[in-house]
């Protein structure tokens, strides 16, 4: 009897309540990541005024705000510059080998700015201060602009550019009045990528001698954990990506630039670079070299000098192990977390279900320096046996990685119709046995891409795990960063070359997340 | 006065042909549509005409200047033809306003606007909305206004109506011809809409395989296509075989009248379904025995039999008979067509 009475209960009130429980879930999330925001107002509110007056209005805090200014002002033109440059030469011209070269552009990405820093620091020990800074944060972030620009290039519509012509406009004159605009949203997506990885990066400024705020909380942090001072900076730094975001989205504006109905299926005519052939050429190779080929010889070099001793296998072993470990942990947590928010995105959205996913993305603007400052101020006051531990640590790099958890397996989950889970359930099996069997079954492969993601992300994560991992913790990057602290580059060179071979599939998966977009 | 001529132009994609040999020739304020199955080129000829790409052989002229052929090539934002797109092609980023004025030179660009936007029988007002707020009608008529703005010897309609629903059309296509025939414009259509094209024009060109099958009058094209395969492009046809003789053909459907210069002999005869009537039958007439008949509101198809044949045709409800038998009228001449 009581059977009966379940199977009674209609569909659609079992559906309430399985987005209901996914809905709660989303919201715990949500609230988890809210952690590292809540510290900083914890940190604003706790401080008391004098102290916090005595810490923030400093020369020193001056000085640091002045050096981000400088690093800012310098390196989003040209990465701008360089990015739409390249994106439209690699795009929209008659270049041979575009292919080749657009892989080139993004490959950047796939050397871990701290690695560039060391490469360079190491092969010209003048090298540094803010030429040295912008220089390498350039050649390490352009492809960020690159990558959304060249995307944004293919599916414009041609038609347009076709009209302008036909409307008395010189090829130059198109570009600047039609293409440029269309471009605005993609440049100032990618330029505030840069913009946040300049104000959260570590390793490179360290190597390159230029301090900026997360250079000094990570040194306050050493000197005294969970200090007034590191803390208070931290909640500068979260004012500064403040500004920048807001300042993007002032840039942005609220017009849509989407293209209007279909369009031309048509892709646009190349255009012939004639006598711009050879400078253009000279510029792709040069961005090449510079960006991959310094850090690709001096790796070698390093390598050669130091010959077999330097390939401790037992300690790279080891080091190799842990890294995998931590970062498949840090790839199912975040991948597990993103999860409710995913479905809920996909096949209830709403309101409320945007307010929970801005929750859930806003962590990835903040830099790492502020989640671990977060977590060690939490774990240290309100569950210190959890104070650097693996959990702590794999907590933190799924906290930092869960938007790209999140946009991944919400496109997964989007490419199963709904109509298969319902069928499912006119099939005989409970709500959460549809989900499971059929929609996550088929979004398999992006559920699987969400994880690598994560790890590859988590893989060669630095800052967070300088400080929060247990002591004795020896991951690649960790490894590599004291190997360069000692000034051992030979030794730090195979950590290099693994950090190097980790980060690499991640471009690849980058381009053909921006690829497939625009439906290609 | 020729305004535009082509002659001999060629274009080839790698192995396709898009265009072979084409001579086209255009009149100062006339009328053209180019009309074709899809990859038949048409397209093509427009990009060439506009100047987005170079023939690979022959010559383009307009008003006595070589826009294209030899070593000569004008490029398309210094040859003053307009262009109005599939769907508008509005710059999403600009107003409505902005749209219309991006090719203008010159001051008093607001009061042009306007007039521009009333010309297009459009509210001035609409010159504040981006184009996502305006409908798919409103789109196209400000990008008219746009290419108007320029005051072009020649624009060309690249399907501009294809996107919007039959109604509003009809509308915009006899907007358009009464803005040109006012402005004095020569235009150039292009579209796969056999009843667009021949409304619209006063020169049609038919294009197949890159190249054009015929051109002429739209009445004589329709009426007096060269080929069967012409004939059923555009429109519906019954063809029917026949014996020639005296200005007269033998069909299935009775004696049909036939053009003077029509060879005598054997032959295959055009008419036009609305050349068929089927009245109350009556002794003497020939005969057509009604097979079915299914009612679509204003007409009504009706299949029957005539001397061993089966025809369809499209019959006002208000006369279409329903079963049994009916006499067979045929209106007008018949013409012979080529089999291929």
């Amino acid at each position: 009897m009581t059977e009966a009475v379940e199977h009674s209960v209609p569909l659609s009130s079992r559906r309430v309540t399985g987005s209901g429980l996914a809905m709660v879930a989303a919201t715990l999330i949500a609230l988890v990541s809210l952690i590292p925001l809540g510290f900083i107002v914890m940190v604003a509110a706790g401080s008391g005024w004098d102290e916090t007056v005595r810490l923030v209005f400093r020369p020193k805090v001056g000085e640091l705000l002045l050096n981000t200014l400088w690093l800012e002002l310098i390196t989003l033109p040209l990465s701008i510059v360089l990015g739409v440059t390249l994106a439209w030469l690699t795009e929209r011209t008659d270049l041979r080998g575009a292919g080749l070269w657009a892989g080139l552009m993004v490959a950047p990405l796939g050397v871990p700015a701290f690695v560039q820093s060391y490469a360079w620091s190491s092969a010209f020990p003048s090298f540094h201060g803010l030429a040295g800074a912008v220089a390498i944060a350039l050649i390490s972030y352009f492809p960020f602009v690159y990558l959304p620009v060249a995307a944004q290039l293919r599916r414009l519509d041609p038609a347009l550019e076709d009209n302008a012509a036909s409307l008395g406009l010189r090829p130059l004159a198109v570009f600047m009045r039609v293409v440029l605009p269309q471009l605005r949203l993609s440049i100032c997506a990618g330029a505030l990528l840069v913009g946040l990885h300049l104000l959260g990066e570590y390793g490179l400024f360290v190597l390159m001698r230029y301090d900026t705020f997360a250079t000094a909380i990570v040194d306050q942090f050493q000197s005294v954990y969970d200090g007034p001072a590191a803390n208070l900076l931290g909640g500068v730094l979260v004012l500064c990506c403040v500004v920048l975001l807001g300042g993007e989205a002032v840039l942005r504006g609220d017009r849509r630039y989407a293209r209007i109905g279909s369009g031309s299926a048509r892709r646009a005519v190349p255009a012939p670079l004639g006598h711009w052939l050879v400078p253009s050429l000279l510029l792709l190779t040069a961005v090449a070299a510079v960006a991959l080929g310094v850090t690709f010889v001096t790796l070698g070099r390093w390598l050669w000098f130091g010959g077999a001793a330097v390939w401790k296998l037992d300690q790279i072993g080891a080091a190799l192990g842990q890294t995998a470990l931590y970062a498949l942990l840090a790839g199912l947590v975040a991948t597990a977390l993103a999860m409710p928010m995913a479905w809920i995105a996909v096949r209830s959205p709403g309101r409320w279900q945007r307010l929970l996913e801005a929750g859930h993305l806003y962590v990835g603007a903040l830099p790492g320096i502020i989640v671990a400052l977060a977590l060690v101020a939490i774990t240290v006051r309100v569950a210190l046996p959890l104070y650097q531990t693996v959990a702590t640590l794999v907590v933190a790099y799924a906290l930092i990685f869960l938007p790209r958890a999140l946009t991944g397996l919400r496109s997964s989950i989007a490419q199963v119709p709904v109509e298969l889970e319902r069928a499912a359930m006119n099939l005989g099996r409970s709500p959460v046995a549809s989900v499971w069997q059929v929609t996550m079954r088929l979004a398999f492969p992006g559920i699987a891409a969400s994880i690598l993601m994560v790890a590859l992300g988590a893989a060669n994560e630095l800052t967070a795990t300088l400080m929060l991992a247990p002591n004795g913790t020896r991951t690649l990057a960790t490894k590599f960063w004291a190997l360069t602290s000692e000034l051992d580059y030979a030794a730090a060179a195979p950590y290099a070359v693994l950090l190097i071979v980790v980060s690499m599939p991640l471009t690849l998966l980058l381009r053909r997340q921006s690829n497939r977009a625009i439906g290609q | 006065m020729t305004l535009l001529s082509l002659t001999g132009v060629s274009r080839t994609y790698g192995e396709v042909v898009a265009l072979d040999r084409v001579d086209l020739s255009v009149k100062v304020g006339g009328l053209t549509a180019v009309v074709g199955a899809s990859g038949s080129g048409k397209t093509t000829l427009l990009r060439l005409i506009a100047g987005f790409e170079a023939p690979d052989a022959g010559r383009i002229e307009m008003g006595g200047t070589v826009l294209a052929g030899g070593s000569g090539f004008v490029p398309a934002h210094r040859r003053g033809i307009g262009l109005v797109a599939q769907e508008g092609a509005l710059f999403p980023h600009l107003s409505a306003g902005a749209n219309i004025a991006f090719g203008m030179e010159g001051s008093e660009q607001d009061r042009r606007v306007a007039e521009l936007l009333r010309a297009v029988e459009l509210d001035p007002a609409l010159a504040q909305r981006m184009p996502h707020e305006l409908s798919g009608g409103q789109q196209q008529r400000v990008a008219l206004a746009r290419a108007l703005a320029r005051r072009p010897r020649l624009m060309l309609f690249d399907e501009p109506f294809s996107a919007l629903d039959a109604g509003l059309r009809a509308n915009m296509r006899e907007m358009v011809k009464a803005r040109l025939g006012a402005e004095g414009i020569t235009g150039i259509l292009v579209t796969h809409d056999q009843q667009e094209a021949l409304s619209f024009a006063d020169q049609l060109v038919v294009l197949e395989d890159g190249r054009i099958v015929q051109a002429g009058d739209p009445r004589e094209l329709y009426q007096q296509p060269r080929t069967e395969r012409l004939a059923r492009f555009l429109g519906d046809a019954l063809v029917v075989d026949a014996a020639v003789a005296g200005g007269e053909a033998m069909t299935a459907l009775g004696r049909v009248r036939v053009g003077k210069a029509t060879a005598e002999g054997r032959a295959r005869i055009l008419l036009r379904p609305e050349q068929i009537r089927l009245v109350p039958w009556s002794e003497g007439q020939p005969a057509a025995e009604i097979l079915s008949a299914s009612f679509e509101g204003p007409i009504t198809v009706v299949k029957f039999r005539a001397n061993g044949a089966t025809f369809t045709i499209k019959c006002s409800s208000a006369e279409a008979p329903v079963q049994g038998r009916a006499s067979i009228i045929v209106l007008g001449t018949g013409h012979p067509v080529a089999a291929a």
